[in-house]
């Protein structure tokens, strides 16, 4: 089932054109990666999706995107929308505060005031996050002070902590060590159960390793999506072929 | 050696003895304050009130005091919120931001005795307020309100677009994002800004001597704030230019030097604290 259907996408920073004429359709509870070489469009079709672009002056869209079936560039409540839709960025960035108020910022913003909902939430969004173990000695510690990887966990447990349906991922492992990536891959895989992932990546192997279907971008255009095995395997595309073999990007 | 040994050798030179300077000179002044100043401490300067025999300096500090707390209490929510404006609200780049740019910038260059006539026209004068308190105090507000401003936004500008992504990801709005987040992470620089304004108020002279003027009495009753009032710096300028009380004026100096390294270890104490906070 199609959580989210993009169609015939167009985006406009001023007058550059960074997407051209996207459609794709987003599974529930799968991963999609995209990929594609930098500048290629895959960080902004993200932002689309919960409209981070909106922060950018002078961007303009044309064409729909659908979240169950509703179109969240019409009349709707961009911050529900953000709420229902969390994103974890390619940076680690934990809020200057404590790790519990990290944690419970997203609750209390939704007006969840009770200490005792909210230690709930804390607890269970760093469980799910796989760093709970980690830092449950230590919560009202400042969350500046974990290691880069367990930021990036404390950054995922953040968003798991408003109950999204959907989580986009720009690129989260970009600036971690071998050890971290390869924990957050696997909570990536674990969390696929209960959300619908969107991934974008730089790296081919990790597309292939954790993502159901992946989207293969060049100069703001899509030009494969499949899935995962089928486009690595056997890519209808010759571009797709060139970037996956390692001939450019 | 070759030139550019003896190229390297003369610029090192030169800049420890441009440090060594710059050392002496503070180290020169406060030490001649104090070594002036020190022996005419007495209990006669700290009197509850000053007359003529005692010379003392307390109603001037506890005016001083009063002084540097209404006037941030009028400018720092003003400054801040400007501030705020401008970097997270007002469109980058217009016309109205410009203009304001400008204005703060060329407030911040003005004379203080400039600012001081003008108090004297418009709060001593038009308004009536009368040489008082509260003429005084408006007039250092307006004066350390453009230092405020620009202190603060620089301390927004350098909180990282990513506190702010990170927050707007969560659904939180404009207001909360503000509130909860930038202001908080930019406190430090903030609270350095607002430091400095503090440092400015003590210390001025010029701008207070036509509004605030020179009773050197405690400001009481219910129009308190429309007495004179004579802050410390301005004790120390009334001291000297009379002659009559050097010595006493070294000692008063004294007396304001050490408020003044106070203020500064205080606020450094409570920005580390706060940095605690923030997990630094």
């Amino acid at each position: 089932m199609s959580k989210i259907v993009i169609d015939k996408l167009n985006l406009f920073y001023g007058k550059f054109q960074a997407l051209y004429n996207i459609s794709m359709n987003i599974r529930e509870n799968e991963i999609t990666a995209l990929i594609g070489p930098s500048g290629c469009g895959k960080s902004t079709l993200l932002k689309t999706i919960n409209r981070m672009n909106d922060l950018v002056p002078d961007c303009s869209i044309s064409g729909r995107v659908l979240l169950d079936d509703e179109d969240i560039y019409g009349d709707i409540d961009v911050n529900q929308l953000r709420k229902r839709i969390g994103m974890v960025f390619q940076k680690p960035n934990p809020f200057p505060m404590s790790i519990y108020d990290n944690i419970a910022y997203g609750p209390r913003t939704h007006g969840i005031k009770s200490k005792v909902i909210l230690d709930e939430i804390v607890e269970n969004s760093l469980r799910k996050a796989a760093v709970w173990e980690e830092v449950r000695d230590r919560l009202k510690k400042s969350a500046l002070s974990l290691s880069g990887g367990q930021q990036q966990r404390i950054c995922i447990a953040r968003a798991l902590a408003v109950n999204p349906e959907v989580l986009l991922m720009d690129e989260p492992t970009s600036a971690l060590d071998p050890v971290s990536t390869s924990k957050i891959e696997d909570l990536i895989l674990d969390l696929k159960k209960n959300y619908t992932i969107v991934i974008v990546t730089h790296n081919m192997q990790q597309a292939l390793r954790i993502s159901d279907r992946t989207a293969f971008f060049l100069n703001g255009r899509l030009i494969e999506y499949d899935e995962t095995e089928k486009l690595f395997s056997m890519p209808k595309d010759k571009r797709t072929e060139d970037y996956i073999t390692g001939r450019f990007g | 050696m070759s030139r550019k040994d003896y190229l390297s050798v003369l610029l090192s030179l030169l800049v420890k003895v441009s440090a060594c300077i710059t050392f002496s000179v503070l180290f020169f002044i406060v030490g001649f304050i104090f070594y002036k100043g020190i022996p005419h401490i007495s209990a006669d300067l700290f009197a509850w009130e000053y007359n003529s025999d005692n010379v003392s300096l307390t109603p001037a500090l506890i005016n001083t005091l009063l002084m540097v707390f209404l006037a941030l209490m009028l400018s720092v929510p003003v400054g801040v919120s400007a501030a705020v404006y401008l970097t997270e609200y007002a469109k980058k780049r217009s016309r109205l931001v410009e203009i304001i740019r400008i204005t703060t910038e060329t407030l911040s260059g003005i004379p203080s005795i400039v600012y001081g006539l003008f108090g004297f026209l418009f709060f001593v004068t038009v308004l009536k307020w009368g040489i008082s308190l509260i003429s005084g105090v408006f007039t250092v507000s307006i004066m350390v309100l453009p230092l405020i401003m620009r202190t603060t936004e620089e301390a927004l500008k350098a909180v990282p677009e990513l506190y702010r992504e990170g927050s707007y990801g969560l659904g939180a709005g404009k207001f909360r994002t503000v509130f909860s987040i930038i202001i908080p992470a930019a406190f430090p620089g903030i609270l350095s800004g607002i430091i400095l304004a503090v440092g400015r108020i003590v210390g001025e002279t010029a701008a207070l001597i036509y509004t605030s003027g020179t009773v050197a009495e405690i400001p009481s009753g219910k129009d308190f704030l429309f007495d004179s009032a004579r802050t410390l710096s301005l004790h120390m300028y009334t001291l000297s230019s009379e002659g009559l009380y050097t010595n006493q004026a070294y000692a008063t100096a004294a007396v304001l030097l050490v408020i003044v390294l106070l203020i500064n270890r205080l606020s450094e104490k409570l920005a580390k604290r706060i940095m605690k906070g923030n997990g630094k």
